[in-house]
């Protein structure tokens, strides 16, 4: 087998976070938000409301473990142990397999409430593009969710669609964003129905002399409508913001953002963390709620 | 909330949409029994309150699910799962 076959472009870096200005946790009432998605395992630790750790990593077999694995490294060199951790939530495509979490919430509230603390309360339309599914999220001023649409029949306009065609063109996934913009005129979409349709359309439009960026720009482009299309339907209302790993795509971004008119915010955090980030925010309201009804 | 149960695919756009808020001032529940197809449930959402939901194995199904009570010609005002809904909370986009 060559090297080129060897190497999987479609995987994205793995990473953990502390933040440095809250030196301890001690003494804070510490929550956490673990996002066990499809591809992708979040876990998100705060401190009194506050972002202090977080760790991104891919989504294993088996999701027990992968959300051990995620909340483990988010807590490394923090001191910390589960037992020290107040409340935990629960989200994502596997939040009913999370052993540690005190209570499970949906992936579409958890992003909302998310979305709330990264962008800002002016955010009212929310994209999430996770990796095997999409969702429109309307909100209000406190991050609840008002209205939602989700699309997970086919992995068009999703992340692991970007994964399929990373590895058909042999680009890494972080590059595929930036090579797309290297075109002088911005080609028709490709198919935006199906990314089986999709990869085989590419591969004849490269047999036909297409080069990567020209189809990288296709595809882009059909994952833009696509999602524009979900948005349309759900209504769409300023603020605008994108979470999960697309958004990390300026590929597909600037094209939304061309096709909407507008200008989506930018993120003060990573964008794939919002799910998490939004489960640990839960959790605190949930633990003040009880704190409350017992007094 | 607005809860939009669906999906789009090459043959167009298929979404039943829920307003939960109407659910939880509803003790009929009619839509449960009203859908030959059963494609409703309750549950409870993330705000602890009791609201009907597209049931999960269905939500990428309705197109053929839902065709039995949509005939092309002679179609109800209201649908049978709209109908027995008394607050109005059921919409079909198709």
């Amino acid at each position: 087998m060559s090297e080129n076959q060897q190497k999987e472009y479609w995987r994205w870096k793995e990473y953990n976070w502390k933040n440095p200005e809250i030196p301890d946790w001690k003494g804070g009432l510490v929550t956490a938000g673990v996002d066990v998605g499809s591809t992708s395992s979040q876990a998100v630790i705060c401190v009194d409301g506050q972002l202090y750790a977080y760790a991104s990593m891919r989504t294993g077999s088996d999701s027990p473990s992968s959300a051990l694995n995620a909340i483990n490294w988010a807590m490394e060199g923090t001191g910390l142990t589960l037992q020290d951790i107040n409340f935990t939530v629960g989200t994502g495509y596997g939040r009913v397999n999370v052993p540690f979490a005190n209570k499970a919430v949906t992936e579409i509230a958890c992003h909302a409430r998310g979305a709330n603390f990264m962008y800002g309360p002016s955010v009212r339309t929310l994209l999430d593009m996770g990796g095997q599914d999409c969702k429109a999220i309307h909100c209000d001023d406190k991050g609840k969710v008002t209205s939602f649409l989700m699309n997970d029949k086919c992995a068009a306009g999703t992340g692991r669609g970007m994964e399929v065609f990373a590895n058909l063109l042999a680009v890494s996934i972080e590059d595929v964003g930036d090579m797309s913009f290297n075109v002088e005129t911005e080609p028709d979409p490709v198919s935006s129905t199906c990314v089986v349709f999709a990869k085989t359309e590419a591969t004849g439009l490269l047999r036909a002399g297409w080069s990567k960026e020209k189809v990288l720009a296709a595809y882009c482009s059909a994952m833009a409508s696509r999602v524009v299309s979900l948005l349309e339907r759900n209504g769409m209302e300023l603020d605008f913001a994108i979470t999960g790993g697309i958004a990390k795509n300026p590929g597909v971004v600037k094209r939304i953002e061309k096709l909407l008119g507008v200008q989506a915010l930018t993120p003060k955090y990573d964008t794939q963390i919002a799910g998490a980030l939004g489960g640990a925010l839960f959790a605190k309201a949930l633990v003040e709620k009880s704190a409350k009804v017992a007094k | 909330m607005i809860a939009n149960y669906g999906y789009k695919d090459g043959s167009g756009e298929f979404y039943i949409s829920i307003d939960t808020d109407k659910c939880t001032t509803c003790s009929e529940k009619g839509c449960l029994e009203s859908c030959p197809g059963q494609i409703f449930e309750m549950m409870v959402d993330d705000w602890d309150d009791e609201v009907a939901a597209v049931k999960a194995s269905e939500r990428n199904k309705i197109k053929m699910t839902c065709a039995a009570c949509k005939p092309t010609t002679g179609r109800p005002e209201l649908l049978p799962c709209q109908a027995a809904c008394k607050p109005r909370g059921i919409t079909h986009s198709w």
